[in-house]
């Protein structure tokens, strides 16, 4: 087995954890050197981020695509426990390099937004750090047990941020409520997961969790023989594609599986909001993706155009709920709902375009609902109240505030020029395409004419988009300011700041200029689609 | 790379690009200062508006069949989408040099009125790096070599629009309106967003030109099936483009966000209404006219289903908007209305294939109407001052209160056309080139450009309608249309400037420039010795902005008129510089005199019904309108009421759409099944723990607790037995030996 170790992703994923334990070990008092240690910690992995950004070669990619072979960029790839066939195997590819750079950039940003918690800051700190660790890991694992382990870390810290440092009044309802449907949803996954393992164990006689070698074992067909042979029409691709992707599709948001991601969202504190809706849902559609679709393409292929439902109801519903409601804070979470349903959608799509689409709106969701709820955050340490109606005039007040807001807003109605836009339209192009293979027999029509008509109503979905952010823009930054309410409204701070122009920079080169990552996310995406048979 | 920019490829580039960077740079470096941020808005479109025109002479310089072959233009590689990359670029055919003729003109003339009109808002900057992007916006939809990218730039007017008409924030009834027209133009958006990605689905490629000028392209487009609906896939992509039209020109049923948009700043409705917006819905279906006609003969009456549903909503729209126009007294939303039925006139010009002369009423029409508006604005700048005069000097009313939201029927004072009256003395250039604009727009024969090009339209529908009943269809309603145009247009205009003034308001109203000369002039002439020449205190200042309001009208006034000589019957150079745009030769129908007399009387009939009605005896004060009078009481309040049909869509399209997201899905599905669901799981698991509690408690805990208690408590019963008594003891071996000895005897026997 070839050993290679760049050591550049083993260096992102060890400094947030290295520096959190070193955090834990300072004196109680040290809050200002705590805060510090987190965004330098954040910051160089902010740099190191930017530069797999950057540095990450398409054209190899495309070349060894155009080969066949897996191809992973900065590869640390050393034996770990090798009696069970778990290696140390990090890599990137072009899906999960924009990954690692959002979550560095959400990571960095939430620190800065941060900066004014006083109660615990070292332990906060501590787990905030603990928490991006584990979302770096999960995004550059290539060994499922890897990925699996970092998962579950990611999950962990995340109870305590929401028990310890949320909102009073329904924190625990909701850390509970999370855990829970998550721990769950991982638990169905892995069962899957283990079934791929010890299936491909027994066919080829090697017992790995290196995705490497399970792809291989999938390419081989290994996946779509029976499972069990008393029932031998069903395929372990189709028996356990369900499992894996709704397993995983359960941190993503998918219906109706998404209802803990609006009371997590609110109960949270705003950093822990913002990773938890900009990055750590993007973990479950990526793990969902990279476990499921990548290696149970037959199992996609029978399961995702029924699964396309549930992503559309998604997209209707989260945006039919966030109008509706009082709540700031919930606005958002269900706008998260929302929108996650597109970046189903797009997998569902299964060729080139619409997947393509859905990593470029993994990465401008991400970044634009870290934005949305830095914001909300904003307003409501000032205002001490979410309630819409109650809030208003807040652009004279906080104007910076109040332009990010409306950008994001604009970015997730989809505007044109901004990344939004660049994330939805290949998103209905894939839509009205369709999969690039025949149908089942006697699925449906027997064609994917549907999808079409999917397109038309997911569209109808993001009109309402435009409805709820117009209405929070309107109810919340402009009308009357209320003077009595709100006597001390201080001005943002220049970490808030800084965070502010950091995320709407994203959303904006990305609009203009496209280029800067969608050829990544194709290079990413070929292989997938070559194993659909597009 | 060595790019000379100033080459016609690239200049197209440096057009949009300026009041794009105005915008940039009023936003992050002069939002301070209010005349820095003017002159840099003023500087962006001036550079624009010249470069335009080199690039219009250029064109017309070099205009002859070649560009049809060859056009300006250049791209640049953007994104790519599974195997086909998309290049951003910009062209130049006579179509858009047109356009730019128009445009950048017609901007900056609201730009120089804007510093006038807006002069002592406290956010003239934003509103100078609004204007600035919505110019901006427009020239990067006119530029676009693709649709994607005028896509981009529709959006992008879109959230101008938005920003503009909500540009007063503190007002509610502004703020509404903004979210009206975004969300109305947005449900249509995402359905022309539909459209172009099925069309870059099946032609590969956006660019206007592989798809508009390739007869092999439009021929696939026309005669693949389409996957829903059944129809030609170039039947179904251009529906959705026109619905896409229907929101952004504010056709039937999508039309109800325009009157509202008077919300606004005056500039703004002209920007709206002539320079932007409502003629990028027309331009866009005007330019991609080839695939809406695609597979159809029309030359020969034989019409595609998109040009059937332009003409059907372009003619309904026409008529209907003229009809609502009549019952207006607010002076804006009169205009508001007449935009919506001249833009009705050109739908269904394309519905009908009449493409020369829709183009050249879009151009004609955005002229005159820039005029109207802006002159609109003076007046209700003027009335304003008024007001306020009024309310000083005593015989004004108080302060009258706005209302909470958009009420149909509820018109601001100053600009309530029943309350002025006599203007002319008090506006006189304003009043004059207001009536220039007024009459092209009713169409006066022969002198105004409005003419030409409605006579244009009247005359291709005239062609077809002997061969077929829908281009007659489309004519009666175009006829009626105009003479009801010419009538409302006399109404508005006389009941503003003609007679006496009606309120105190209107007698004090802001004097315009030249009065003094004007009222000597009127005088001399004798003809109403009741105009007097009063000394009203008015600052140099306020004279200058006078002058910036009106300077702008004089230019527009001279368009109004003699943009229409380009085009008549006789002499057709514009149908002759356009022609080569499209891949055949677009329909050019022989002079047919009927049709002409049949403009002439309409708009002559219209004129002189309303000259009868409104200036032959002028409305006094505490009369009834005439018209109001004629229309008896129900129709005119259904009329003032916009046909209830913005209440229609709350009723039955808003409310039901809240009450099921409230009702059905935050209640049914979210609240009660999935956190029922997940609630009775939660419960049912708390249930079965309580049980296992008892459970444990009572039977394991029982056998658990209960063996070792058993066994203690026998030891303690037990204990009793060590008493230490020896007679005790000697009692229990009796008794133990005659247990013995009683088992032996059993034994034994």
């Amino acid at each position: 087995m070839v050993m290679t170790f760049s050591g550049v992703l083993t260096g992102i994923l060890l400094i947030p954890l290295i520096s959190a334990i070193i955090i834990l070990l300072l004196p109680k008092e040290k809050k200002e050197e705590a805060r510090i240690i987190a965004a330098m910690a954040t910051g160089m992995v902010l740099l190191l981020a930017l530069g797999v950004f950057f540095g990450y070669s398409v054209d190899d990619a495309n070349a060894a695509n155009d080969n066949g072979q897996a191809y992973f960029a900065y590869e640390d790839h050393v034996q770990w426990i090798e009696s069970i066939g778990v290696s140390w195997h990090l890599g990137v590819d072009g899906i999960s390099a924009p990954m690692v750079l959002l979550t560095a950039l959400a990571g960095f940003t939430g620190v800065l937004i941060s900066w004014g918690i006083e109660d615990r800051t070292r332990e906060f700190m501590a787990f905030f750090l603990l928490l991006v660790g584990g979302v770096l890991g999960v995004f550059m694992a290539v060994d499922l047990f890897v990925l699996f382990f970092f998962y579950e870390l990611a999950i962990f810290p995340m109870y305590f941020l929401i028990v310890i440092w949320g909102w009073v009044k329904t924190r625990e309802y909701a850390a509970m409520k999370l855990t829970l449907y998550i721990l769950v949803g991982s638990v169905v996954a892995l069962i899957g997961m283990l079934a791929l393992y010890f299936k491909a164990g027994q066919a080829t006689g090697v017992y790995s969790f290196d995705f490497v070698d399970l792809q291989a074992a999938a390419k081989a067909g290994v996946f779509d023989e029976p499972f069990s042979p008393a029932w031998s029409a069903a395929t372990t691709a189709r028996l356990w594609f369900p499992a894996i992707f709704i397993g995983f599709g359960v941190l993503a948001g998918v219906w109706p599986f998404h209802n803990w991601s609006p009371d997590g969202h609110v109960a949270a504190p705003t950093a822990v909001s913002m990773i938890h809706a900009g990055v750590l849902m993007k973990l479950g559609a990526f793990a969902a993706l990279r476990v499921g679709v990548q290696l149970l393409p037959e199992g996609a292929k029978a399961h995702l155009p029924w699964i396309i439902f549930l992503t559309l109801i998604n997209v209707v519903y989260g945006a039919l709920i966030a109008m509706r409601q009082r709540d700031f804070k919930y606005v958002i979470g269900f706008s998260s709902v929302s929108h996650m349903g597109l970046v189903s959608m797009g997998f569902a799509t299964m060729n080139v375009t619409g997947m393509t689409g859905a990593g470029l709106q993994m990465f401008s969701h991400g970044v634009m609902t870290a934005l949305f709820f830095a914001c909300v955050g904003m307003v409501y340490d000032r205002a001490h109240t979410r309630d819409i109606p109650s809030l208003g005039g807040f652009v004279q007040k906080l104007p910076w505030v109040a332009v990010a807001f409306i950008i994001g807003g604009f970015v997730s109605m989809g505007m044109p020029g901004l990344s939004g836009f660049v994330a939805e339209f290949p998103i209905f192009v894939g839509l009205w395409d369709g999969p690039n293979f025949a149908p089942d027999a006697g699925w449906l029509t027997g064609s994917f004419t549907y999808y079409g008509l999917i397109a038309v109503v997911a569209a109808l979905g993001i009109i309402v988009t435009a409805a709820y952010v117009l209405r929070v823009v309107g109810q919340v930054f402009f009308g009357d300011f209320n003077r009595e309410r709100f006597p001390d409204v201080s001005p943002i701070t220049i970490y808030d700041k800084i965070a502010l122009v950091v995320l709407v920079f994203w959303l904006v080169a990305l609009g203009v200029y496209p280029r800067l990552m969608a050829p990544m996310v194709e290079s990413g995406v070929k292989p997938i689609v070559s194993m659909l048979g597009g | 790379m060595d790019i000379n920019w100033f080459h016609a490829d690239y200049l197209p580039w440096l057009i949009l690009l300026f009041p794009l960077v105005s915008f940039l740079v009023i936003v992050l470096f002069t939002s301070k200062n209010t005349v820095l941020s003017q002159v840099v808005g003023l500087g962006g479109i001036g550079v624009s508006w010249a470069l335009s025109m080199v690039l219009f002479v250029k064109t017309v310089w070099a205009a002859d069949p070649a560009l049809g072959e060859r056009v300006y233009g250049s791209s640049l590689d953007w994104m790519s989408l599974g195997a086909y990359t998309f290049r951003m670029g910009v062209l130049v055919d006579p179509l858009t040099a047109y356009m730019l003729l128009m445009v950048p003109l017609a901007c900056l003339m609201i730009f120089i009125y804007s510093v006038g009109y807006m002069r002592g808002d406290a956010h003239n900057s934003r509103f100078f790096a609004y204007i600035s992007l919505f110019s901006g916006a427009m020239l990067v939809l006119v530029l676009a070599d693709n649709l994607l990218l005028l896509f981009i730039g529709w959006e992008l007017m879109g959230f101008c629009s938005y920003s503009l008409i909500g540009f007063w924030a503190h007002k509610k009834t502004a703020m509404e309106a903004g979210v009206k027209a975004f969300m109305t133009t947005r449900v249509a958006d995402m359905l022309m967003l539909v459209g172009i990605g099925y069309l870059f689905l099946e032609a590969r490629t956006l660019n206007f030109r592989d798809i508009l000028y390739n007869e092999e392209m439009l021929h696939h487009l026309a005669s693949t099936d389409a996957i829903l609906f059944g129809g030609s896939v170039a039947g179904l992509v251009g529906v959705l483009l026109v619905i896409g039209t229907i929101g952004k020109s504010a056709q039937f049923p999508l039309h109800t966000w325009l009157p509202d948009a008077m919300e606004g700043p005056t500039p703004v409705s002209a920007m709206i209404h002539a320079a932007a917006m409502v003629s990028a819905g027309v331009y866009m279906v005007v330019r991609m006219f080839p695939l809406l006609s695609a597979g159809a003969d029309f030359h020969h009456f034989d019409y595609s289903t998109p040009m059937v549903f332009m003409g059907l909503i372009g003619a309904i729209t026409a008529l209907g908007a003229a009809v609502l126009a009549l019952g207006q007294n607010d002076i804006k939303r009169i205009l508001a209305y007449s935009t919506i039925s001249q833009l009705g006139y050109m739908v269904a010009a394309l519905g009908i294939g009449a493409w020369v002369a829709a183009v050249f009423h879009l151009i004609n029409h955005a002229f005159f109407k820039a005029l109207l508006f802006m002159a609109s604005g003076s007046v209700i700048h003027a009335m304003e001052h008024g007001e306020h005069h009024a309310a000083e000097h005593g015989h004004g009313h108080a302060e009258h209160e706005e209302p909470d939201g958009l009420v149909m029927d509820y018109v601001a004072p100053p600009n309530d056309i029943q309350r002025m009256g006599g203007l002319l003395h008090r506006l006189p250039v304003t009043a004059i080139t207001m009536a220039i604009g007024g009459l092209s727009l009713a169409g006066f024969p022969l002198l105004t450009a409005g003419f030409w090009s409605k006579d244009e339209i009247i005359a291709e529908a005239w062609h077809g309608m002997t061969n077929d009943p829908f281009p007659l269809f489309v004519l009666l309603a175009l006829v009626v249309a105009a003479f009801l145009t010419a009538f409302y247009t006399a109404r508005m205009w006389l009941l503003t400037f003609w007679g006496q003034p009606r309120t105190p308001a209107a007698e004090y109203a802001s004097l315009g420039t030249f009065r003094k000369q004007w009222v000597v002039w009127w005088n001399k002439r004798g003809w109403n010795k009741d105009v007097k020449l009063m000394q009203e205190p008015t600052t140099a200042r306020d004279r200058l902005s006078f002058a910036q309001m009106e300077t702008p009208l004089i230019i527009l006034a001279f368009f109004a008129i003699f943009a229409g000589f380009i085009g008549t019957p006789v002499y057709h150079a514009l149908h002759d510089f356009l022609a080569p745009t499209l891949l055949e030769e677009p329909l050019k129908i022989d002079f047919n005199v009927l049709p002409m007399l049949l403009s002439m009387a309409l708009a002559l009939g219209g004129l002189a019904l309303g000259w009868w009605v409104y200036a032959v005896k002028p409305l006094r004060q505490d009369e009834v309108d005439p018209t109001e009078k004629a229309l008896g009481p129900g129709v005119w309040e259904m009329l003032q009421n916009r046909l209830y049909i913005d209440i229609l869509y709350r009723r039955y399209l808003l409310r039901p759409v809240e009450w099921f997201s409230v009702n059905i899905v935050i209640q049914a599905i979210d609240k009660e099944t999935i956190d029922g669901v997940l609630e009775t799981i939660a419960e049912a698991f708390t249930w079965l723990g309580e049980a296992f509690k008892r459970f444990n408690t009572v039977v394991i805990d029982g056998v658990g607790d209960g063996l070792p208690r058993a066994v203690g408590d026998f030891g303690a019963w037990f204990r009793q037995v060590q008493s230490g008594r020896i007679q005790q003891y000697l009692l229990y071996v009796t008794l133990a030996l005659l247990a013995l000895g009683t088992l032996f005897l059993v034994q034994v026997r």
